[in-house]
């Protein structure tokens, strides 16, 4: 027995594959024509295949517990979701017009403050941040960019369009599982891949060697590139390894770094010390170097900031450059692009509310069990309200965290997330909520990954894609083609 | 290529070969216990004296029989040493050199660990026992068949080889030391009976049975046995062997002179061998040693390759 599509209900939200009156949309015709050609019984022997290749090759995540650190299997639903070429072109320049101007934002705040004096954005918000570094003032970093590597996430809307809900400039990890995620699909569906019109999504490890090498200082032919990792225990250690090896750069720890009187970096090799050049750092700002800032941490180098200053060394992404993901600052990006581009913002933010200011909080304390309560410094999902999802008590926990701190929360109304069809048991598909995180390189240029990783809220009804809270992935399919 | 990674693959080779000694002592205790005559009591017990672990062993447990031992070994995660203590010890270094090694070896490595750990009851039971073991040699086989096979000979495959030569030469000191030591005890009146089954065990313990036959082309005895496993060239658990493929790994390597200084001591500090004498106390002290000179060898891995502070260090 096949796939019974008249079951399967989109309801209010945006399906990305079924449209309305459950008809397939354009970019996943084939796929959908495919699926259907499938009984029960085959799509459960590919749902095994491509758990036995998750296996096989070892795609797995960390998960902190009680009993200690669990490496888990990567959660993976076979059924890809699809978006048209002609709509992710513009998608894609939207992304990188976002990151031009962050990055020029960031390149201001520390240095003459620009926006600012003008008025754009109150001093207060950025200088107050707890991502804003003043040790990083007066520093030029090459190209003047500061965040190399942004993981940007796009949500859509019932209406169909994307908004960008969060940037993340700090140390954005997902990477990796796009690329597995395609990996597997290609074992798995390996007949949808015949016809060619699914672009292919492996050249960011090339592309992001390409943006790490024109960072280094020293003009050579083969600058030393590393990664460096706060080690086994981190949630996102599989994605470190992977990219030194995709790269054929050294995935490193702080301790195998040490910082000369020189003022450059070196590793410690089986020869003696190498200098390196350019350091892909996937460890947070605080803890990159104790001798300014977490006096106790193992995972920095000591020195690090000291050679960075000194441009002995290239760190991607800048140290300082998170100040431009605080949630708060997030709703001042529209502002921020058409101040230093000139241009009106190509992709939408979300309508946020920031609680600094004494109408808006108003608006959402009387509002709680609607919005959506973030606060302005967290990742991974933590922290959050729900408002629709939430009880009494907590909307009254979260009043008196707002009351308390204003500026370290936002609001914003709760989306409705589109879904796709996920396979939720044999043979049987349930629409599920999902997002899409692009990430996008800028240095001397600028390149967006084709589509990007595509996360899925497994539980029925559930808004959080988060893998460290039940969520998991799909392949993500930028179709040729016109239409949506 | 860096320090760590030299340490980890230094350390994977030598935890791999430890996964596989242990599961073969334990083995070869197993099957020697039937051909035993009644009136010789072999112990357990001195499979912990092999190991050096006397003091944790007393403990953790104050009964010195065939299970307590065989669990001490196996399965015990509070003795670094046990086998399933190895094996994921083996299992974190190969997870943090993955980049390095065949790609597969990750997989085997986790499959291996994963096997040993669900089965680890057929281990202690003596009705399963050999199967389990036999499989958990077989698995550590089939790793280093993967590596010798397809790693590319640079830096990295040499610290493999250091790794497993180091580990192999220590192992047979350790059982030429039991095999002295149990005959020692033994001289009595079936000393004869004795030594034929000390020294075939010494020799199965190692692998050596078939290539002593064919090499020494005699009975077994004590000399012979030690003369083979000290000495023989071409045997890859001996001494001799070990030792001058250690030497040539550390030729290929940067900055290894003084390990090769070392390494020349210990090539040239022998032992005769006297058939006449049996082998006794004056052995055992040349043994003793021998390992303090292989602990002073991994010192040197350890400050010429491995260690925290180099020349030139800030």
């Amino acid at each position: 027995m096949s796939i019974q599509w008249k079951q399967y209900d989109t309801g209010v939200h945006f399906d990305e594959l079924i449209g309305t009156k459950g008809k397939p949309r354009k970019p996943a015709y084939n796929l959908l024509e495919y699926l259907h050609s499938l009984d029960e019984n085959e799509l459960e022997t590919r749902r095994q295949m491509a758990e036995a290749t998750i296996q096989e090759m070892g795609v797995s995540f960390t998960v902190y517990s009680e009993e200690g650190n669990i490496d888990r299997a990567w959660p993976f639903d076979i059924v890809p979701r699809t978006i048209a070429a002609s709509q992710w072109q513009q998608t894609a320049e939207g992304l990188k017009q976002r990151l031009k101007a962050l990055n020029m934002f960031i390149a201001d705040l520390y240095d003459k403050q620009e926006i600012i004096k003008d008025g754009i954005i109150p001093g207060h918000i950025v200088l107050k941040s707890k991502n804003y570094r003043p040790e990083c003032v007066g520093i030029k970093p090459a190209h003047g960019v500061w965040a190399h590597i942004c993981g940007t996430d796009l949500v859509r809307d019932a209406d169909g369009q994307f908004y960008v809900l969060e940037d993340n400039l700090r140390v954005p990890s997902g990477v990796a599982y796009m690329l597995e995620n395609r990996a597997i699909t290609k074992r798995v569906l390996p007949e949808l891949f015949e016809k060619g019109d699914i672009k292919p999504v492996d050249d960011y490890p090339a592309r992001l060697f390409d943006t790490l090498v024109s960072l280094s200082p020293r003009r050579i032919k083969r600058p030393e590139i590393v990664v460096l990792t706060p080690g086994i225990f981190n949630s996102a250690y599989f994605e470190h390894a992977f990219l030194a090896q995709q790269m054929g750069a050294e995935l490193v720890e702080g301790s195998d770094l040490v910082v000369g009187k020189d003022d450059c970096v070196y590793m410690r090799t089986i020869a003696g010390l190498e200098r390196v050049d350019v350091i892909y750092r996937r460890i947070d700002d605080l803890f990159l170097d104790p001798e300014v800032f977490q006096k106790d941490s193992v995972l920095g180098v000591p020195g690090l900031m000291r050679a960075w200053q000194a441009g002995k060394v290239a760190l991607a992404n800048a140290p300082g450059a998170g100040v431009a993901d605080d949630k708060v600052v997030y709703a001042y990006v529209p502002e921020i692009i058409r101040y230093y581009l000139n241009e009106e913002p190509l992709i939408s933010n979300v309508e946020t509310f920031l609680c600094d200011d004494p109408e808006q909080r108003q608006y959402v304390l009387d509002h709680l069990d609607e919005l959506v309560v973030k606060p302005a410094n967290e990742s991974g999902g933590y922290g959050m309200l729900i408002g629709p999802h939430s009880t009494k008590k907590e909307q009254a926990q979260f009043a008196k965290l707002i009351k308390k701190n204003p500026r370290n929360y936002i609001a914003q109304p709760t989306l409705s997330l589109s879904t796709a069809p996920t396979l939720v048991g044999k043979g049987k598909l349930e629409p599920r909520h999902l997002d899409l995180r692009p990430f996008v390189l800028q240095a001397k240029d600028s390149y967006v990954t084709t589509g990007g990783l595509t996360r899925v809220a497994m539980k029925k009804g559930s808004l959080v894609v988060n893998s460290s809270q039940g969520g998991g992935s799909k392949d993500t399919w930028i179709v040729n083609g016109e239409g949506c | 290529m860096l320090s760590k990674v030299a340490e980890r693959l230094y350390w994977t080779a030598r935890y791999l070969e430890r996964v596989e000694n242990t599961a073969r002592l334990v083995s070869v205790y197993d099957s020697l216990l039937f051909d035993l005559p009644r009136e010789i009591d072999i112990s357990w017990y001195n499979l912990v004296t092999l190991n050096s672990a006397e003091k944790l062993y007393q403990e953790r447990y104050r009964v010195q029989d065939e299970r307590n031992v065989v669990k001490f070994l196996l399965a015990d995660d509070t003795n670094p040493s046990s086998m399933l203590s190895a094996l994921w010890m083996l299992r974190e270094n190969v997870r943090t050199t993955r980049d390095v090694l065949p790609q597969d070896t990750w997989e085997l490595v986790n499959e291996l660990h994963i096997f040993a750990k669900d089965n680890i009851q057929q281990g202690i039971n003596r009705s399963g026992r050999h199967r389990f073991l036999d499989q958990l040699i077989k698995g550590c086989q089939q790793i280093n068949g993967l590596l010798i096979g397809t790693m590319s000979r640079d830096a990295s495959w040499q610290f493999l080889r250091l790794g497993r030569n180091l580990e192999r030469a220590d192992m047979v000191t350790r059982l030429l030391d039991a095999g002295t030591a149990a005959q020692i005890e033994g001289e009595s009146d079936t000393r004869l009976q004795i030594n034929q089954v000390i020294w075939g065990n010494v020799l199965r313990s190692s692998s050596a049975d078939m290539n002593y036959r064919r090499t020494m082309r005699s009975a077994v005895s004590a000399t012979e046995v030690a003369a083979f496993l000290l000495e023989d060239s071409h045997f890859p658990r001996s001494l001799h062997f070990c030792l001058s493929h250690m030497l040539s790994a550390v030729e290929t390597l940067p900055n290894g002179r003084a390990v090769g200084k070392h390494l020349d001591r210990i090539l040239k500090y022998r032992y005769v061998l006297d058939d006449h004498q049996p082998l006794g106390e004056e052995f055992r002290d040349y043994l003793n040693q021998l390992q303090l000179e292989l602990n002073d060898l991994h010192s040197c891995f350890n400050e010429t390759w491995f260690g925290q502070t180099q020349k030139g260090d800030a």
